[in-house]
């Protein structure tokens, strides 16, 4: 049976499309070849597999119709690693296009080339590229800069040996702007992928040549060049302040990459300007900055998610655009929340009203996650603004008053937190109590329950609200329960008279009755300080202490992170607000180390000769061929496309276990994430979602805050939290442990 | 930097998948459409999956996506998807799942030429289309090694954008000046919110390497010539504020940010706010702007929308036209919205004709043509089937479109266009104004 298969699978079949496909490949009418040719593309994009046509097809490679090169070319590029032994065949044709007269071909043929990751097709491409690299056309000048990064990524060695390298960085000075903004593009790659080789050093005359290029280059070589400068680290103010004159022209180019990356470059050379000039900078990128929100929603997007950083850094640059974010009715939900942060960010007190105006709108709409957030807002605006608080508090009365179920309940949750910045509020209690039966979800239950322990003094019926929580504390989630254990002992502390059987029942409860440790636990430790009679007062000291005030509620980052992620503005980690680390690298802690060692060795082993111990480092795949499958673990490759090169990998069939065990990690953006509909702290279950528990997690200041207050603070973090927690941390061990 | 570019239809089926890098593997495909575009609750345009990230943007009926691996460029990706999607505007007319279907050899040409291991490459329609053309007639041209060194050369030179030999028996330049107005204005009737975007077109049929200077009635510009003079202003933005403090100007307007094609010399620009530069052949956009101030409205609405107890709204719309009366408006579409458990509605228009489009929850009253100062008013009635479950009505926004001939919301103008050329011939030059609704909101 088994012989009889293998046997099938090399037999060539008689019918069918490939049977078609190959018959019009080898046919006498070269529009009949064409047209089969354009059949084998469009299947080979439907993901079946048409590898085994790569003979007829390469037959036809050699032909004066342009098209039809680039379309055999194109098979070449995906099928060479499924039959690296033919692509021997298709060399000559190379090399052949590549001295031909006209540039397309030229910069055709040695494109390709560089896509065709095979070893054989790498030994020959030394002549043709180094010929490229001196061509007289620039075209084929930049396309040929290009291929030394392609021609690095497969063999470093042969890159470095060559001196491709020393070519490239003397291409800088080419007098054509597309060459140097590739040759920069190229450089920047190679130098990204193996610093040791110190591919890309600016010095003042590389600097002048880039400035000039800059100018007159494509938008995306700008935007390369610009990111190259804002990399480069000047050696004096005159130099930076150099940078910031001519980078600073770019704020209006159309395309918005190209304004992010000014913006990028003048920020981080400005810091060493003087102050005067360096304020003028930060006026001048203003209005940039704001008409990148009108551009299309990702782009919106992308932008405001950096126009987040930079306030945070620099909170006073946009203090007068406020109207600029209000939400659109049909901007999409990731804009609209985003938007709503940055408002709150950049209010103060002469915009306050007309921002609270605005949120109120918000807040009467239907979508509830938009309407949640901004009940929130008005809560971080009120903490944000002190004078603006009492107008805070009747707009968080006015949308209590229209009774919609989670306006209500947020409402109350955010109403907490102003109570803790500002106690003389308490005018409100009994509104607010009036809602105590519209109550279901945890949160908005402990807040209150929170703000009655808090105020039990002055609360009559305190007792009697309590007590209703008591009878059914085994029905509420822990978080609940732990609100209703503290607001007891309060009130028990303050009226004892009033609550003396309350305290027992809660305790025994929560002790006897309840599986849940912390709730347990706590319960038995103010059991212990009720039942201490030798200091009456510890007691009181400890659970009706005062607390720190709360200082914001707005969540920023730690400043050290701040600082990482500013320079590296509009890239994916800017997006996430989270150093690149933390995603790119995801899932190969193990191979990582790997990899270290390895080249460590290298290292060692030929200390002598720099060159290959550089060129091991960077050859990531030959130094640690698991690695590129430990990283991906979601590529379960069972590769269509190369067949052949998949068998030989092993550890393919690994990725594939790593990928049932453990369900993908997923890194939605924060605004994505939102759906759980959970409070201040989305960003951290995100942060938690990596397991990475090394890194510097910010927590929001209400958290921590929380976290001093020992028994009597709420936990605002506790609910999505743990379960996510646990589950990505499982998966996490998971991959772990097959290493 | 880009791993791969990757277009799926509605269903999730792969159109076109090309890879630039080793790491774009075919199985990505499925990944994102499993994990995008059959799952309804996903709604960041960016997704990162273990070490991949897909970042996509719907057009039409298809979804452009690129693979990246890296810390990638975001903005950088999506104003490429968005150039991408132009490309195939300008190559097919429209880029849609037939379209691509239809052309996908060519979108494959496309994308080989654009990006290079994945880094965008020139994505200049007017360029791309020297080379790389639909009718095979045009691609003999590409054919001969000395034309397409030529070719080769314009692409790469700092001039892309524009041909050497270009030769027009009359030498003419249209400029339209297009603004978006937005306006989002409150149940009370406050302008919460007043813009304008606008974009400046042209076309130009100019031979040789004309140089163009072009002049707006931009207060800045007009100031500064004065402040200069008499006053010394150490930094460009102390000039700035003075200047919008003093001056009252009549007849200037303040630009909030402008944003300028390619060929603009920017440094110029920053230096000395001229605009000067060398126009591609045919049409291109010379620049967008942005202004906030002293935004002329054309229109005003006045909506009174009255909910009767559960089962009926009354509608009572007047709109007048606030432009002169030798103007008239094109188009105009109110859009007016009505709740979800509409059954029936009944209108009664003073000019136009209003229909129900349940599809829409909207009631739409149509004007074709709607002359200065004038005033219309809609009456409705919609009538509101019960329900089970009672939910609030969210009240969408009133919206409005309609286009306006001759009209600038921002009260821009042009100044003058000049045309320098070594061969010093004369241009006729025409100028044409219009402004169209943006988002423009009527809450209620």
């Amino acid at each position: 049976m088994a012989m009889n298969k293998i046997r099938g699978a090399f037999t060539v079949p008689r019918k069918g499309e490939t049977f078609e496909l190959r018959a019009g490949l080898v046919s006498q009418y070269a529009y009949e070849r064409k047209e089969s040719i354009q059949k084998t593309i469009m299947a080979m994009t439907l993901g079946k597999d048409v590898s085994a046509l790569f003979p007829d097809v390469l037959k036809n490679i050699a032909t004066a119709d342009l098209e039809q090169k680039k379309l055999v070319y194109l098979y070449l590029m995906n099928y060479a690693k499924s039959h690296p032994d033919l692509c021997i065949l298709a060399v000559n044709t190379f090399v052949q296009d590549s001295e031909d007269p006209n540039p397309l071909i030229r910069a055709l043929a040695i494109r390709t080339m560089g896509c065709i990751r095979v070893e054989k097709m790498v030994d020959y491409m030394e002549e043709p590229l180094r010929k490229t690299l001196r061509d007289e056309s620039p075209y084929v000048r930049k396309t040929a800069a290009i291929c030394v990064a392609k021609l690095f990524d497969l063999n470093p060695t042969m890159a470095l040996e060559n001196g491709f390298l020393e070519m490239l960085q003397e291409m800088i000075g080419d007098p054509n702007p597309m060459v140097v903004a590739n040759s920069v593009t190229a450089l920047q790659e190679i130098q990204h992928t193996a610093p040791e080789t110190q591919a890309l050093q600016i010095n003042g005359n590389t600097l002048r040549k880039m400035l000039m290029a800059l100018n007159e280059c494509t938008e995306w070589g700008r935007v390369t060049v610009l990111s190259s400068l804002a990399e480069y680290k000047t050696t004096d103010v005159k130099e930076s302040e150099h940078i910031c004159e001519r980078v600073a022209p770019q704020f209006q180019h159309v395309n918005a990459g190209v304004v992010l990356a000014a913006v990028k470059a003048v920020f981080l050379h400005m810091k060493n300007v003087s102050p005067d000039l360096s304020k003028n900078y930060l006026k001048k990128m203003a209005p940039p900055l704001v008409t990148l929100v009108s551009s299309a929603p990702e782009v919106q997007y992308v932008a405001l998610r950096n126009i987040d950083l930079l306030l945070q850094k620099e909170p006073e640059i946009l203090n007068k655009e406020l109207r600029v974010f209000f939400c659109k009715y049909n901007d999409p939900q990731y804009v609209k929340f985003q938007k709503l942060e940055i408002m709150v960010r950049i209010a103060n007190g002469r915009n306050v009203d007309q921002l609270l105006a605005e949120l109120k709108e918000y807040a009467l709409e239907v979508d509830m996650d938009f309407v949640r957030r901004a009940v929130r807002a008005i809560g971080q605006v009120a903490i944000k603004i002190e004078n603006a608080s009492e107008r805070c508090v009747n707009t968080l009365l006015d949308l209590i008053n229209t009774k919609v179920n989670y306006v209500v309940q947020e409402a109350i949750v955010v109403i907490k937190d102003i109570f803790r910045k500002y106690p003389g509020y308490e005018g409100i209690i009994p509104t607010l109590c009036q809602c105590i039966d519209e109550l279901d979800e945890p949160n908005a239950r402990a807040a209150l329950i929170w703000i009655v322990g808090e105020y039990a003094e002055k609360i009559s019926n305190a007792g009697d609200i309590l007590g209703g929580f008591v009878d059914g504390f085994n029905e509420e989630f822990s978080s609940t329960q732990l609100q209703i254990l503290t607001a007891v002992v309060k009130l028990f502390l303050k009226r004892p008279e009033k609550a003396q059987g309350l305290v027992q029942r809660v305790l025994q409860a929560a002790t006897s009755e309840n599986d849940n440790p912390d709730v347990r636990d706590r319960a038995y430790i103010y059991w212990r300080l009720l039942s201490n009679t030798s200091d009456s007062n510890a007691t009181k000291n400890i659970v009706l202490s005062d607390k720190p005030p709360i200082v914001t509620t707005i969540h920023s980052l730690p400043p050290a992170l701040l600082d990482q992620l500013l320079s590296e503005l509009s890239t994916l980690s800017s997006v996430y607000h989270k150093p690149p680390e933390q995603f790119v690298g995801h899932g190969r802690f193990g191979a990582d180390a790997v990899m270290r060692a390895a080249i460590e060795e290298q290292i060692q082993n030929a200390r002598e000769n720099p060159l290959a111990a550089a060129a091991a480092a960077a050859a990531g795949g030959t130094a640690a061929p698991a690695k590129s499958n430990i990283e991906n673990l979601l590529d379960i490759d069972f590769d269509g496309g190369a067949p052949a090169s998949a068998q030989t990998e092993p550890s393919s069939g690994m990725s594939g276990l790593e990928g049932l065990a453990g369900t993908p990690v997923r890194v939605a953006s924060p605004a994505a994430g939102a759906s759980a509909g959970q409070a201040s702290n989305n960003l951290d279950d995100l942060l938690g979602v990596f397991g990475d528990s090394g890194g510097p997690q910010p927590s929001s200041s209400g958290g921590s805050a929380d976290l001093m207050n020992g028994f009597s603070g709420l936990d605002l973090s506790g609910n999505a939290g743990p379960s996510q927690n646990n589950q990505s941390k499982k998966s996490n061990e998971d991959i772990l442990s097959l290493f | 930097m880009l791993s791969g570019i990757l277009i799926f239809n509605q269903k999730g089926e792969n159109l076109i998948f090309r890879a630039f890098r080793s790491d774009c593997r075919p199985r990505l495909a499925d990944i994102f459409r499993i994990q995008v575009i059959s799952n309804p609750q996903v709604r960041s345009p960016i997704l990162t999956l273990g070490s991949t990230t897909f970042s996509h943007v719907k057009h039409e009926n298809i979804y452009l996506v690129a693979v990246t691996k890296s810390n990638a460029n975001a903005a950088l990706v999506f104003e490429f998807l968005y150039r991408l999607i132009m490309l195939g505007k300008s190559y097919f007319g429209k880029l849609d799942e037939e379209a691509v279907k239809n052309n996908f050899v060519l979108i494959y040409e496309l994308l080989d030429e654009i990006l290079d291991f994945g880094y965008p490459q020139n994505t200049d329609p007017d360029t791309l289309k020297m080379y790389i053309t639909t009718e095979g007639v045009k691609s003999a041209i590409a054919n001969s090694p000395t034309d397409s060194s030529r070719i080769t050369q314009q692409a790469t030179g700092a001039l892309s954008w524009r041909r050497s030999d270009i030769k027009y028996r009359k030498n003419e330049a249209f400029v339209d000046v297009i603004e978006d107005v937005n306006l989002l204005m409150s149940a009370t009737g406050t302008v919460l919110r007043a813009d304008v975007n606008g974009q400046i077109v042209m076309r130009a049929y100019l031979t040789g390497t004309p140089e163009c200077k072009f002049g707006l009635n931009d207060r800045l510009l007009l100031d500064t010539g004065e402040t200069s003079s008499n006053m010394n202003n150490p930094g460009g933005g102390n000039g700035l504020s003075t200047s919008k403090t003093t001056r009252a100007a009549a007849g200037s307007v303040t630009l909030e940010d402008c944003q300028f094609h390619q060929c603009v010399k920017l440094g110029r620009f920053d230096a000395d706010r001229i605009i000067s530069f060398v126009p591609p052949d045919g049409e291109f956009e010379l620049m967008r702007y942005r202004a906030t101030e002293n935004v002329n409205l054309p229109f005003k609405v006045h909506p009174i929308v009255r909910e009767i107890g559960t089962t009926k709204v009354e509608y009572s719309v007047a709109i007048k036209a606030n432009y002169s009366s030798k103007l008239f408006a094109t188009n105009v579409v109110i859009r007016i919205p009505t709740p979800l458990n509409t059954a029936k509605t009944t209108e009664r228009t003073s000019q136009g004709r209003a229909k129900y489009e349940p599809e829409q929850n909207n009631i739409v009253w149509k004007i074709a043509r709607f002359s200065g100062q004038s005033e219309y008013v809609l009456n409705a009635e919609a009538t509101l089937t019960s329900m089970t479950h009672q939910k609030a009505w969210s009240r969408p926004p009133l919206s409005l479109s309609f286009s306006l001939l001759m009209f600038t919301s921002s009260g821009l103008l042009v100044r003058y266009l000049k045309v320098f050329e070594k061969n010093n011939y004369s241009s006729v030059k025409w100028v044409r104004y219009m402004t169209r609704a943006g988002s423009y909101e009527i809450r209620f």
